[in-house]
């Protein structure tokens, strides 16, 4: 059964951890679908979170290889019903008129999303959530045209 | 204590290699290592120029092999690092403790695509336990203790330290570390005792038990526990090509090597075993055939010091992560106390018909090695050259079959003595690791089993072992072909030849006496024991041009992706 994973990795933040931890899944074979990055409580230490696919054989073997990496301090694997999943997008719609307009931010305002800049032919969004949530945006939005797409990828935390 | 000096960084580079007791290093020097190459001038480290990288890390690896220490060769920038990566990959997948010493464009022009810049970070990086590029001249005896320590210690590696030309050449006040703390890093040694328990009862319960020992045993000194284990389960132990030396092969518990050219004994005992103990092994594809078939009725128990080698390839019932001498030491502590304690029958009764068994396998399954062929038959070579060494002389292998005639014919009898490239199959590494074993072990004998192929992808050292008289042996198995190809093309390609024809071959006498070495000649089987001794006699670096059979092929062999006990003879 393939299956999606998220994994939490404090990593040291030197230079070259990004590609030692990117090769590493090219080189195993491993399939990756988002890695986001970013510091974490302690100085010197980055907080990475990614999410992969495969069966539990492939998710043992990531979370092994992983830790063998020096400059990876510890892996733990978040069960996606007791964490915190969040990711954050930037979508830029198509606005031809004004009505569309007043549409899409009634529709950011639903998912409470920010509108970040406006301009005769778009507006940016700004939505944060978890993942159901910004697709469901997303699709809602389609219609207008999406001109532009950017998510940070997602990153989570076990609650309590 | 920790003792604060002015100098430049190429001097705490060498003075942290005599602090690790370093006495040897393999290398070439380059525009980017001169500042090195400088400051070795008057280090008490013996230097040996090879002549090409490759050879200095494959030296490096033999030495590390056959000595247990940490080998180190250098290169230079761009060509230089590129050279060396064919030995620092072999040295990956053999678990072979090196450190190799790259130079690098000085930090100004990293990224600039400088003269003889290459990106040696991101080329290692997959084929490296670590690596590090040299960022401060401060930090540089705490990177070089961090590297020996990595390379040696858990399951050993190669690491690479990339030095910037600049990060040489400045000064800097210098710390020099007792120890470092390595904060991702703490491997495992000691094995979970609960685990070796239950591993204690699945081995005394088993009625056809069996050991898979690999590198790992010889890796961590475990020769003596292994030993001690097999007697007292009377369990017949086989090794991968990597555990070759890990159990004296004359032992009458000993199966020999398992695998696509495995003993036929090893193969059909692993096939019956009901208990696999598996230590040190990583389960290659070349020793199990298809796994859906490996060991099929036997429940496996796997002792490794690496988390990740565990299931990885094989399923496994029983996981230990530890030390392989450490884990036995309590595996044969918690056996005996099971057996005093009256609980477990121990050796006796209940093993008995397996043991007769085995006794069969090995008896019946003998190779045979008497052939009187000539041109020779390389079983033969292989018998008269193990008459003419010692059980502590060194053999070292090339790749293809020569290496497998040398595994599956040669009884190894001590740890440290076989030094193949098992993992990444490295034409061209027996003849530079064998020279790299000599410098280690310079009262031994030391035999490169060569075929023609290989030597020639490698021959240029022979200038290196008679400039630095470093007195080698290498018998070439001279067939003309690149002989291992050819066999699968006769036996999977319907004998379509392509690409395997080596022609003409150079006169390999006269190769070596180009070189300064000696050269001779063996036609038939009675002159070979005898061209071997007066080699070793002479102390003089020696090839031996040895004529065997066109198209002999090493048999038996498991075709790729069968069961072991799938056999072809
Ligand atoms: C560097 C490298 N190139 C190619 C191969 C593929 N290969 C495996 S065995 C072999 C033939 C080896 O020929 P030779 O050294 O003459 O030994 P023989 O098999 O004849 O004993 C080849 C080409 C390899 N293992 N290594």
């Amino acid at each position: 059964m393939d299956d999606g994973y998220i994994l939490a990795a404090m990593v040291e933040d030197k230079p070259g951890v990004m590609q030692r931890i990117s090769g590493l899944f090219r080189k195993r074979n491993f399939n990756i679908d988002s890695i986001s990055v970013g510091s974490s409580e302690k100085p010197g230490v980055s907080r990475m979170t990614l999410t992969v696919t495969g069966d539990s054989q492939i998710l043992e073997q990531v979370i092994k290889q992983l830790s063998k990496l020096v400059e990876v301090i510890k892996v733990t694997r978040l069960d996606e019903g007791e964490a915190v999943t969040r990711e954050l997008a930037l979508v830029k719609i198509g606005t031809r008129d004004e009505s569309e307009r007043a549409e899409v931010v009634q529709y950011a305002n639903i998912f409470r999303g920010r509108i970040v800049d406006v301009h005769k032919e778009s507006l940016i969004v700004e939505i944060t959530g978890d993942r159901p949530k910004i697709d469901a945006f997303i699709n809602l939005v389609d219609v207008y045209g999406i001109k532009e797409l950017a998510k940070t990828g997602l990153t989570a935390m076990t609650r309590g | 204590m920790v003792f604060e000096m002015r100098m430049k960084g190429s001097r705490a580079i060498v003075k942290s290699l005599e602090n690790e007791n370093v006495e040897v290093i393999f290398g070439i020097p380059g525009g980017a290592t001169i500042p090195l190459f400088d400051e070795l001038y008057d280090s008490s480290i013996r230097t040996i120029l090879v002549r090409h990288e490759q050879g200095a890390a494959h030296a490096a690896e033999g030495y590390a092999r056959v000595c247990g220490e940490v080998g180190v060769c250098t290169a230079t920038s761009g060509p230089g690092a590129t050279n060396l990566t064919t030995g620092i990959a072999d040295a990956y997948l053999d678990s072979s403790p090196i450190v190799a010493f790259t130079g690098q464009v000085a930090t100004p022009f990293l990224g600039k695509d400088a003269f003889q810049e290459a990106d040696t970070m991101g080329i290692t990086m997959p084929i490296t336990k670590h690596n590090f590029q040299l960022r401060s001249v401060e930090e540089i005896p705490g990177v070089i203790k961090t590297a020996f320590t990595l390379a040696r210690t858990g399951r050993p590696g190669p690491v690479v330290i990339d030095m910037p030309k600049d990060m040489q050449e400045k000064e800097a006040d210098i710390k020099f570390p007792k120890k470092v703390d390595i904060e991702g890093y703490r491997p495992t040694l000691k094995g979970h005792i609960r685990q070796i328990k239950k591993a204690a009862e699945m081995l005394l319960d088993a009625r056809m038990p069996i050991i898979f020992a690999g590198g790992g045993i010889i890796i961590s000194g475990a020769e003596r526990e292994l030993y001690d284990l097999s007697a007292l389960l009377q369990a017949p132990v086989t090794t991968s090509l990597m555990g070759k030396g890990a159990f004296p092969e004359d032992h009458p518990l000993a199966l020999g090597m398992v695998g696509m050219h495995g003993r036929k004994a090893a193969n059909y005992a692993i096939n019956d075993a009901d208990v696999m103990l598996a230590v040190g092994v990583r389960f290659s594809d070349r020793s199990t055939g298809a796994v859906s078939c490996f060991a099929p009725e036997a429940k496996i128990i796997h002792v490794d010091i690496d988390p990740a080698e565990i299931g990885k390839n094989v399923r496994v019932d029983l996981p230990v992560v530890g030390d392989a001498k450490l884990v036995l030491q309590d595996l044969i502590k918690l056996i005996k106390e099971s057996i005093k304690k009256g609980s477990r029958g121990g050796k006796g009764g209940r093993t008995t018909a397996w043991q007769e068994k085995v006794k069969r396998y090995i008896k019946e399954f003998q190779p045979r090695m008497d052939y009187d062929d000539i041109p020779l038959h390389p079983a033969r070579v292989i018998k008269e050259i193990m008459g003419a060494l010692k059980p502590d002389d060194i053999l070292v292998t090339e790749v293809g079959q020569c290496q497998m005639w040398a595994a599956h014919f040669c009884s190894i009898t001590r740890p440290r003595t076989f030094i193949s490239s098992g993992g990444l199959g490295t034409m061209g590494f027996g003849f530079p690791a064998a020279m790299g074993a000599k410098v280690a072990r310079p009262d031994r004998n030391v035999i490169d089993i060569a075929g023609d192929g290989s030597f020639l992808m490698n021959c240029q050292e022979l200038a290196t072992v008679v400039e630095n008289d470093i007195p080698v042996v290498v018998a070439v198995f001279n067939n003309r072909y690149l002989g291992m190809v050819r066999q699968w093309q006769e036996i999977f390609y319907d004998r379509r030849y392509s690409g395997v024809d080596l022609g003409t071959q150079p006169d390999f006498v006269k190769l070596a006496e180009a070189f300064g070495a000696e050269g001779m000649r063996v036609e038939r089987p009675e002159e070979i024991a005898p061209a071997v001794r007066e080699a070793f006699k002479s102390g003089m670096p020696t090839v031996i041009d040895v004529m065997i059979a066109h198209e002999e092929n090493i048999l038996p062999m498991v075709p790729p992706g069968r069961c072991l006990k799938d056999i072809i003879e």
